[in-house]
Protein backbone atom coordinates (compact mmCIF):
# COMPACT_ATOMS: atom_id res chain seq x y z
CA UNK A 1 0.00 0.00 0.00
CA UNK A 2 1.23 3.54 -0.70
CA UNK A 3 2.18 5.97 1.17
CA UNK A 4 -0.83 8.39 1.94
CA UNK A 5 0.36 12.69 1.09
CA UNK A 6 -2.81 14.81 1.12
CA UNK A 7 -4.25 17.03 3.55
CA UNK A 8 -7.13 15.91 5.88
CA UNK A 9 -9.32 18.44 8.06
CA UNK A 10 -10.44 16.41 11.59
CA UNK A 11 -13.20 18.08 13.90
CA UNK A 12 -13.64 17.30 17.32
CA UNK A 13 -10.51 19.06 19.30
CA UNK A 14 -12.30 19.44 22.01
CA UNK A 15 -10.32 17.32 24.63
CA UNK A 16 -12.07 17.74 27.69
CA UNK A 17 -13.08 15.33 30.46
CA UNK A 18 -16.01 14.23 27.95
CA UNK A 19 -13.72 14.25 24.84
CA UNK A 20 -14.14 14.67 21.34
CA UNK A 21 -12.46 11.62 18.82
CA UNK A 22 -10.50 14.52 17.16
CA UNK A 23 -7.55 14.01 18.84
CA UNK A 24 -7.85 10.11 18.59
CA UNK A 25 -8.11 10.07 15.51
CA UNK A 26 -5.36 12.37 14.49
CA UNK A 27 -2.83 10.28 16.92
CA UNK A 28 -3.92 7.43 14.93
CA UNK A 29 -3.19 8.79 11.50
CA UNK A 30 0.21 10.12 12.89
CA UNK A 31 0.90 7.33 14.37
CA UNK A 32 0.54 4.89 10.67
CA UNK A 33 4.11 5.38 8.92
CA UNK A 34 2.30 5.62 5.78
CA UNK A 35 0.51 8.85 6.69
CA UNK A 36 2.97 11.21 5.37
CA UNK A 37 -0.07 14.14 4.18
CA UNK A 38 -1.03 17.11 6.17
CA UNK A 39 -3.44 17.36 8.85
CA UNK A 40 -5.41 20.19 9.86
CA UNK A 41 -7.85 21.03 12.57
CA UNK A 42 -11.42 22.41 12.73
CA UNK A 43 -12.06 24.31 15.67
CA UNK A 44 -15.31 25.62 17.25
CA UNK A 45 -13.89 27.32 19.98
CA UNK A 46 -10.41 29.02 20.19
CA UNK A 47 -9.73 27.25 23.51
CA UNK A 48 -10.43 23.95 21.79
CA UNK A 49 -7.21 22.04 23.86
CA UNK A 50 -6.35 19.64 20.77
CA UNK A 51 -5.08 22.74 18.86
CA UNK A 52 -2.26 23.52 21.34
CA UNK A 53 -1.49 19.99 21.17
CA UNK A 54 2.10 19.97 20.00
CA UNK A 55 3.15 18.02 16.83
CA UNK A 56 -0.55 17.20 16.64
CA UNK A 57 -1.68 19.42 13.77
CA UNK A 58 -0.13 21.50 10.46
CA UNK A 59 -3.12 24.31 11.05
CA UNK A 60 -6.61 25.15 12.52
CA UNK A 61 -9.36 27.06 11.12
CA UNK A 62 -12.27 28.05 13.03
CA UNK A 63 -15.19 27.16 11.40
CA UNK A 64 -19.07 27.83 12.08
CA UNK A 65 -21.20 25.92 14.37
CA UNK A 66 -23.53 23.60 12.67
CA UNK A 67 -26.83 25.75 13.69
CA UNK A 68 -24.64 28.45 11.21
CA UNK A 69 -26.36 26.09 8.47
CA UNK A 70 -24.64 24.14 5.51
CA UNK A 71 -23.68 27.45 3.35
CA UNK A 72 -21.88 28.54 5.50
CA UNK A 73 -19.97 25.53 6.48
CA UNK A 74 -19.28 24.73 3.12
CA UNK A 75 -18.36 28.43 2.07
CA UNK A 76 -15.60 28.15 4.91
CA UNK A 77 -14.14 24.69 3.61
CA UNK A 78 -13.71 26.50 0.23
CA UNK A 79 -11.85 28.91 2.10
CA UNK A 80 -9.25 26.19 4.01
CA UNK A 81 -9.35 24.06 0.93
CA UNK A 82 -7.89 27.81 -0.92
CA UNK A 83 -5.53 28.18 2.08
CA UNK A 84 -4.34 24.91 2.89
CA UNK A 85 -5.47 22.74 0.31
CA UNK A 86 -7.79 19.83 1.78
CA UNK A 87 -8.37 16.27 0.53
CA UNK A 88 -10.58 14.58 3.16
CA UNK A 89 -12.92 15.53 5.34
CA UNK A 90 -13.11 13.67 8.67
CA UNK A 91 -16.38 15.08 10.93
CA UNK A 92 -16.20 12.91 13.92
CA UNK A 93 -18.94 14.90 15.57
CA UNK A 94 -22.68 13.69 16.09
CA UNK A 95 -23.77 17.35 16.16
CA UNK A 96 -22.35 18.20 12.54
CA UNK A 97 -22.70 15.17 10.50
CA UNK A 98 -26.61 15.66 9.15
CA UNK A 99 -24.80 18.84 7.37
CA UNK A 100 -22.23 16.64 5.75
CA UNK A 101 -24.82 13.59 4.87
CA UNK A 102 -25.87 13.12 1.32
CA UNK A 103 -23.58 15.97 0.24
CA UNK A 104 -20.63 13.42 -0.62
CA UNK A 105 -21.05 14.96 -4.33
CA UNK A 106 -20.88 18.49 -3.46
CA UNK A 107 -17.89 17.86 -1.74
CA UNK A 108 -16.00 16.05 -3.75
CA UNK A 109 -16.79 18.38 -6.78
CA UNK A 110 -15.01 20.72 -4.40
CA UNK A 111 -11.96 18.24 -4.50
CA UNK A 112 -12.73 17.07 -0.46
CA UNK A 113 -13.20 13.21 -0.16
CA UNK A 114 -15.60 11.74 2.69
CA UNK A 115 -16.67 8.36 3.73
CA UNK A 116 -19.94 8.64 5.49
CA UNK A 117 -23.57 6.86 5.82
CA UNK A 118 -26.29 8.10 4.33
CA UNK A 119 -29.03 10.33 5.36
CA UNK A 120 -31.55 7.20 5.56
CA UNK A 121 -28.39 5.14 7.41
CA UNK A 122 -27.99 7.47 9.79
CA UNK A 123 -31.79 8.12 10.85
CA UNK A 124 -31.93 3.95 10.94
CA UNK A 125 -29.75 4.13 13.74
CA UNK A 126 -30.93 6.84 15.85
CA UNK A 127 -31.72 6.07 19.01
CA UNK A 128 -35.66 6.57 18.74
CA UNK A 129 -35.66 3.70 15.58
CA UNK A 130 -33.05 1.13 17.07
CA UNK A 131 -35.69 -0.88 17.89
CA UNK A 132 -36.78 -1.39 14.59
CA UNK A 133 -33.20 -3.48 13.79
CA UNK A 134 -35.05 -5.88 16.29
CA UNK A 135 -38.22 -5.74 14.65
CA UNK A 136 -36.72 -5.79 10.76
CA UNK A 137 -33.63 -7.62 11.16
CA UNK A 138 -33.62 -9.53 14.40
CA UNK A 139 -30.53 -7.57 15.81
CA UNK A 140 -30.84 -8.19 19.49
CA UNK A 141 -31.95 -4.71 20.89
CA UNK A 142 -33.43 -4.34 24.65
CA UNK A 143 -36.96 -3.50 24.68
CA UNK A 144 -37.56 -0.21 23.70
CA UNK A 145 -40.26 2.24 22.54
CA UNK A 146 -39.84 6.12 21.91
CA UNK A 147 -42.62 7.95 23.92
CA UNK A 148 -43.72 11.27 23.63
CA UNK A 149 -45.86 11.78 26.53
CA UNK A 150 -45.04 11.47 30.00
CA UNK A 151 -48.34 8.56 30.63
CA UNK A 152 -47.03 6.22 28.45
CA UNK A 153 -44.77 5.39 31.19
CA UNK A 154 -47.67 3.46 33.01
CA UNK A 155 -47.77 1.42 30.16
CA UNK A 156 -44.14 0.69 29.51
CA UNK A 157 -43.65 0.17 33.04
CA UNK A 158 -45.77 -2.69 33.62
CA UNK A 159 -44.65 -3.76 30.03
CA UNK A 160 -40.52 -3.65 30.93
CA UNK A 161 -41.07 -3.84 34.74
CA UNK A 162 -38.37 -1.78 36.90
CA UNK A 163 -36.42 -1.13 37.13
CA UNK A 164 -36.12 0.46 33.08
CA UNK A 165 -33.87 3.13 31.66
CA UNK A 166 -34.71 6.34 30.37
CA UNK A 167 -32.96 8.16 27.86
CA UNK A 168 -32.65 11.56 25.61
CA UNK A 169 -33.05 11.05 22.18
CA UNK A 170 -29.73 12.33 21.75
CA UNK A 171 -27.62 11.81 24.80
CA UNK A 172 -27.94 10.90 28.84
CA UNK A 173 -29.80 7.82 30.16
CA UNK A 174 -31.09 7.20 33.63
CA UNK A 175 -32.24 3.98 35.14
CA UNK A 176 -35.47 4.57 37.01
CA UNK A 177 -36.09 2.35 39.84
CA UNK A 178 -40.15 3.64 40.35
CA UNK A 179 -42.55 5.36 38.11
CA UNK A 180 -42.05 8.57 39.90
CA UNK A 181 -38.29 8.22 38.88
CA UNK A 182 -38.88 7.43 35.69
CA UNK A 183 -41.35 10.65 35.33
CA UNK A 184 -38.91 12.55 36.74
CA UNK A 185 -36.00 11.78 34.45
CA UNK A 186 -38.57 11.91 31.52
CA UNK A 187 -39.63 15.46 32.23
CA UNK A 188 -35.76 16.23 32.82
CA UNK A 189 -34.63 14.83 29.71
CA UNK A 190 -37.35 16.36 27.29
CA UNK A 191 -36.25 19.68 28.81
CA UNK A 192 -32.46 19.00 27.54
CA UNK A 193 -33.03 17.17 24.94
CA UNK A 194 -36.31 17.68 23.52
CA UNK A 195 -38.10 14.78 22.26
CA UNK A 196 -39.27 11.97 21.92
CA UNK A 197 -37.44 9.73 25.06
CA UNK A 198 -36.90 6.46 24.48
CA UNK A 199 -37.84 4.28 27.44
CA UNK A 200 -35.41 0.82 27.19
CA UNK A 201 -35.78 -2.48 29.28
CA UNK A 202 -32.88 -2.21 31.55
CA UNK A 203 -30.44 -5.31 31.58
CA UNK A 204 -27.84 -5.09 33.87
CA UNK A 205 -24.49 -6.77 32.32
CA UNK A 206 -20.70 -5.37 31.26
CA UNK A 207 -21.04 -2.76 29.03
CA UNK A 208 -18.69 -3.01 25.99
CA UNK A 209 -18.00 -1.15 22.73
CA UNK A 210 -16.60 -1.98 19.17
CA UNK A 211 -15.12 0.99 16.98
CA UNK A 212 -15.77 0.13 13.60
CA UNK A 213 -15.81 1.10 10.10
CA UNK A 214 -18.14 -0.39 7.62
CA UNK A 215 -18.11 -0.78 3.67
CA UNK A 216 -21.43 0.66 2.97
CA UNK A 217 -22.63 -2.61 1.69
CA UNK A 218 -23.19 -4.21 4.77
CA UNK A 219 -19.72 -5.51 4.99
CA UNK A 220 -17.28 -4.43 8.08
CA UNK A 221 -13.70 -3.33 6.52
CA UNK A 222 -12.41 -3.42 10.71
CA UNK A 223 -13.51 -3.16 13.69
CA UNK A 224 -12.21 -3.13 17.22
CA UNK A 225 -13.89 -4.45 20.59
CA UNK A 226 -12.72 -2.74 24.02
CA UNK A 227 -13.75 -2.96 27.20
CA UNK A 228 -13.80 0.07 29.84
CA UNK A 229 -11.08 -0.80 32.73
CA UNK A 230 -11.84 2.28 34.36
CA UNK A 231 -14.73 5.08 33.46
CA UNK A 232 -15.84 8.78 34.28
CA UNK A 233 -18.86 9.68 36.57
CA UNK A 234 -20.40 10.30 33.07
CA UNK A 235 -19.37 7.07 31.99
CA UNK A 236 -16.90 7.95 29.78
CA UNK A 237 -14.06 5.54 29.28
CA UNK A 238 -10.23 6.85 30.96
CA UNK A 239 -9.06 3.42 30.22
CA UNK A 240 -9.99 0.43 28.35
CA UNK A 241 -8.60 -3.05 26.64
CA UNK A 242 -9.14 -4.63 23.50
CA UNK A 243 -10.64 -8.02 23.96
CA UNK A 244 -11.30 -11.27 22.03
CA UNK A 245 -14.79 -11.49 21.86
CA UNK A 246 -16.52 -13.18 18.95
CA UNK A 247 -20.25 -12.75 19.97
CA UNK A 248 -19.80 -8.99 20.03
CA UNK A 249 -17.91 -9.04 16.64
CA UNK A 250 -20.92 -11.14 15.20
CA UNK A 251 -23.27 -8.37 16.78
CA UNK A 252 -21.21 -6.07 15.13
CA UNK A 253 -21.22 -7.51 11.98
CA UNK A 254 -25.10 -7.78 11.97
CA UNK A 255 -25.46 -4.28 12.45
CA UNK A 256 -23.45 -3.35 9.45
CA UNK A 257 -25.47 -6.11 7.46
CA UNK A 258 -28.92 -4.42 8.48
CA UNK A 259 -27.85 -0.82 8.38
CA UNK A 260 -25.10 -1.40 5.29
CA UNK A 261 -23.59 1.43 6.98
CA UNK A 262 -20.84 3.18 5.56
CA UNK A 263 -18.08 4.72 7.08
CA UNK A 264 -16.81 5.21 11.00
CA UNK A 265 -19.06 4.18 13.68
CA UNK A 266 -19.28 2.82 17.28
CA UNK A 267 -20.97 0.06 18.26
CA UNK A 268 -22.16 -0.24 22.15
CA UNK A 269 -23.63 -3.34 23.29
CA UNK A 270 -23.87 -5.11 26.95
CA UNK A 271 -23.60 -8.98 27.88
CA UNK A 272 -25.77 -10.23 29.99
CA UNK A 273 -25.17 -12.61 33.25
CA UNK A 274 -26.00 -15.35 31.05
CA UNK A 275 -23.61 -14.33 28.60
CA UNK A 276 -26.02 -12.97 25.86
CA UNK A 277 -25.48 -9.50 23.86
CA UNK A 278 -27.42 -6.43 23.71
CA UNK A 279 -27.09 -3.62 21.17
CA UNK A 280 -27.44 -0.16 23.35
CA UNK A 281 -26.90 2.38 20.85
CA UNK A 282 -24.91 2.87 17.78
CA UNK A 283 -23.12 6.03 17.46
CA UNK A 284 -22.17 8.12 14.03
CA UNK A 285 -18.52 8.15 14.24
CA UNK A 286 -15.67 7.65 15.05
CA UNK A 287 -15.16 7.28 19.31
CA UNK A 288 -12.98 9.23 21.53
CA UNK A 289 -10.65 6.32 22.43
CA UNK A 290 -10.19 5.51 19.04
CA UNK A 291 -6.50 5.08 18.55
CA UNK A 292 -6.65 2.43 20.62
CA UNK A 293 -7.47 0.55 16.92
CA UNK A 294 -4.17 1.67 15.87
CA UNK A 295 -2.69 0.60 18.61
CA UNK A 296 -4.20 -3.03 18.06
CA UNK A 297 -2.98 -2.56 15.01
CA UNK A 298 -5.82 -2.67 12.95
CA UNK A 299 -5.61 1.75 12.15
CA UNK A 300 -9.05 2.49 11.58
CA UNK A 301 -8.75 5.92 10.78
CA UNK A 302 -6.33 5.00 8.23
CA UNK A 303 -8.48 3.13 6.56
CA UNK A 304 -11.08 6.06 6.86
CA UNK A 305 -9.53 8.19 5.22
CA UNK A 306 -8.10 5.80 2.52
CA UNK A 307 -11.82 5.04 1.86
CA UNK A 308 -12.32 8.98 1.82
CA UNK A 309 -10.07 9.38 -0.28
CA UNK A 310 -11.60 6.49 -3.13
CA UNK A 311 -8.43 4.09 -2.35
CA UNK A 312 -9.56 0.49 -1.93
CA UNK A 313 -8.94 -0.76 1.30
CA UNK A 314 -9.14 -4.32 2.05
CA UNK A 315 -11.52 -5.62 5.11
CA UNK A 316 -8.75 -6.51 8.35
CA UNK A 317 -10.18 -8.86 10.52
CA UNK A 318 -7.43 -9.11 12.74
CA UNK A 319 -6.26 -6.83 15.98
CA UNK A 320 -4.24 -7.44 18.94
CA UNK A 321 -5.98 -8.60 22.05
CA UNK A 322 -4.72 -6.79 25.24
CA UNK A 323 -4.44 -3.40 23.84
CA UNK A 324 -4.75 -0.77 26.32
CA UNK A 325 -5.18 2.26 26.85
CA UNK A 326 -5.00 5.16 29.68
CA UNK A 327 -6.44 8.39 29.08
CA UNK A 328 -4.27 11.90 30.56
CA UNK A 329 -5.66 14.79 31.73
CA UNK A 330 -2.51 17.66 31.43
CA UNK A 331 -1.98 21.38 30.93
CA UNK A 332 -0.26 22.36 28.16
CA UNK A 333 1.74 25.47 29.06
CA UNK A 334 1.68 28.21 26.15
CA UNK A 335 1.86 31.73 25.77
CA UNK A 336 -1.27 33.73 25.81
CA UNK A 337 0.20 35.07 22.08
CA UNK A 338 -0.75 31.54 21.15
CA UNK A 339 -4.24 31.98 22.11
CA UNK A 340 -4.40 35.24 19.31
CA UNK A 341 -4.45 33.49 15.85
CA UNK A 342 -7.84 31.42 16.47
CA UNK A 343 -10.08 34.10 18.41
CA UNK A 344 -9.05 36.87 16.09
CA UNK A 345 -7.85 36.36 12.44
CA UNK A 346 -9.69 32.47 12.70
CA UNK A 347 -6.76 30.26 12.05
CA UNK A 348 -3.61 29.55 12.99
CA UNK A 349 0.02 28.22 11.18
CA UNK A 350 1.83 26.74 14.06
CA UNK A 351 4.84 27.10 12.01
CA UNK A 352 4.22 30.78 11.11
CA UNK A 353 5.96 32.99 14.11
CA UNK A 354 4.47 36.10 12.59
CA UNK A 355 0.93 34.63 13.58
CA UNK A 356 1.72 33.62 17.35
CA UNK A 357 3.74 36.77 18.22
CA UNK A 358 2.50 39.92 19.87
CA UNK A 359 3.73 43.19 17.15
CA UNK B 1 1.91 -10.95 28.11
CA UNK B 2 0.61 -12.86 24.98
CA UNK B 3 -3.28 -13.32 25.37
CA UNK B 4 -3.38 -16.23 23.03
CA UNK B 5 -1.31 -18.68 23.99
CA UNK B 6 -2.78 -22.23 24.76
CA UNK B 7 -1.47 -24.32 27.61
CA UNK B 8 -4.25 -27.20 27.19
CA UNK B 9 -7.51 -28.13 25.90
CA UNK B 10 -9.00 -29.30 28.83
CA UNK B 11 -12.55 -27.16 28.25
CA UNK B 12 -12.40 -27.48 32.45
CA UNK B 13 -9.55 -25.42 32.68
CA UNK B 14 -10.13 -23.80 29.32
CA UNK B 15 -10.58 -20.09 30.30
CA UNK B 16 -7.59 -20.40 32.82
CA UNK B 17 -5.67 -21.48 29.46
CA UNK B 18 -6.89 -18.06 27.76
CA UNK B 19 -5.77 -16.11 30.63
CA UNK B 20 -2.23 -14.38 29.63
CA UNK B 21 -0.30 -13.84 33.02
CA UNK B 22 2.32 -11.67 33.23
CA UNK B 23 5.95 -12.71 35.28
CA UNK B 24 4.74 -10.31 38.18
CA UNK B 25 1.31 -12.15 38.40
CA UNK B 26 -0.89 -9.64 36.39
CA UNK B 27 -3.76 -11.42 35.02
CA UNK B 28 -5.94 -10.17 31.37
CA UNK B 29 -9.04 -12.40 30.57
CA UNK B 30 -9.18 -11.46 27.17
CA UNK B 31 -12.87 -12.29 26.92
CA UNK B 32 -14.06 -9.84 29.55
CA UNK B 33 -11.39 -7.55 29.82
CA UNK B 34 -11.02 -8.27 33.01
CA UNK B 35 -7.57 -7.81 34.94
CA UNK B 36 -6.47 -9.31 38.42
CA UNK B 37 -3.82 -9.99 40.55
CA UNK B 38 -1.88 -12.93 42.41
CA UNK B 39 0.99 -13.20 44.32
CA UNK B 40 3.49 -16.14 43.33
CA UNK B 41 1.69 -18.77 45.17
CA UNK B 42 -1.83 -17.56 43.29
CA UNK B 43 0.43 -17.64 39.86
CA UNK B 44 1.68 -20.93 41.02
CA UNK B 45 -1.44 -22.39 41.72
CA UNK B 46 -3.16 -20.76 38.95
CA UNK B 47 -0.62 -22.08 36.25
CA UNK B 48 -1.28 -25.31 38.02
CA UNK B 49 -4.71 -25.57 38.06
CA UNK B 50 -4.63 -24.62 34.38
CA UNK B 51 -1.73 -27.32 33.48
CA UNK B 52 -3.90 -30.24 35.30
CA UNK B 53 -1.94 -31.00 38.29
CA UNK B 54 -3.70 -33.02 40.44
CA UNK B 55 -4.15 -31.76 44.46
CA UNK B 56 -1.20 -33.49 45.39
CA UNK B 57 1.08 -32.51 42.56
CA UNK B 58 -0.06 -28.64 43.41
CA UNK B 59 0.89 -29.17 46.98
CA UNK B 60 4.35 -30.98 46.15
CA UNK B 61 4.64 -27.46 43.84
CA UNK B 62 3.97 -25.55 46.55
CA UNK B 63 6.20 -27.27 49.27
CA UNK B 64 9.36 -27.26 46.58
CA UNK B 65 8.63 -23.37 45.08
CA UNK B 66 8.14 -21.67 48.45
CA UNK B 67 9.48 -24.05 50.89
CA UNK B 68 6.20 -24.49 53.01
CA UNK B 69 4.68 -27.48 54.47
CA UNK B 70 1.52 -29.18 56.24
CA UNK B 71 -2.00 -29.53 55.92
CA UNK B 72 -2.67 -25.55 54.95
CA UNK B 73 -1.08 -26.19 51.86
CA UNK B 74 -3.94 -28.92 50.87
CA UNK B 75 -6.39 -26.35 52.30
CA UNK B 76 -4.92 -23.33 50.07
CA UNK B 77 -4.90 -24.85 47.20
CA UNK B 78 -9.14 -25.96 47.38
CA UNK B 79 -9.79 -22.83 48.30
CA UNK B 80 -7.97 -21.37 45.97
CA UNK B 81 -9.89 -23.07 42.97
CA UNK B 82 -13.07 -22.29 44.50
CA UNK B 83 -11.84 -18.18 44.45
CA UNK B 84 -11.57 -18.87 40.54
CA UNK B 85 -15.03 -20.65 40.42
CA UNK B 86 -16.41 -17.57 41.83
CA UNK B 87 -14.91 -15.66 39.66
CA UNK B 88 -16.39 -17.74 36.58
CA UNK B 89 -12.35 -18.61 35.73
CA UNK B 90 -13.52 -22.45 36.43
CA UNK B 91 -16.87 -24.55 36.14
CA UNK B 92 -19.00 -24.74 39.43
CA UNK B 93 -18.14 -28.77 38.38
CA UNK B 94 -14.32 -28.66 38.41
CA UNK B 95 -13.10 -30.60 41.43
CA UNK B 96 -9.46 -30.58 42.51
CA UNK B 97 -8.64 -34.46 42.29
Amino acid sequence: MRAFTGTVAVTGLNATDNPGPGVAVIRALRADPLFQGQIVGLAYDALDPGVYLPGLLDAAFMVPYPSAGRGAIFERLAYIKHRVGLDVLLPTLDSELPAFLDQEETLRAMGIGTFLPTRAQYEQRAKARLHELRTQHGVAVPDSEPIYEAHDLIRLGQRMGYPLVVKGVFYGAEICHTHAEAVGAFHKAAAKWGLPIIVQQYIPGDDLCVAAVGDGQGGLIGAVPMKKLMVTDKGKGWAGVTVQDEPLMALTRDVMRALKWRGPCEVEALRDAAGGYHLLEINPRFPAWVDLSMGAGNNLPMAAVRLSRGEPVAPQADYIVGAAFVRASVNQIVNIADLAPLSTIGELHPDSQTSRAFA
Amino acid sequence: MSSTQTHHTDPQTATLANLAVSPTGFVFDPRTGATFSVNPSGRALLEGIRDGLSLDALVDKLADDFEAAGADLRRDAMEFARSLKDQGLLPNTFELA
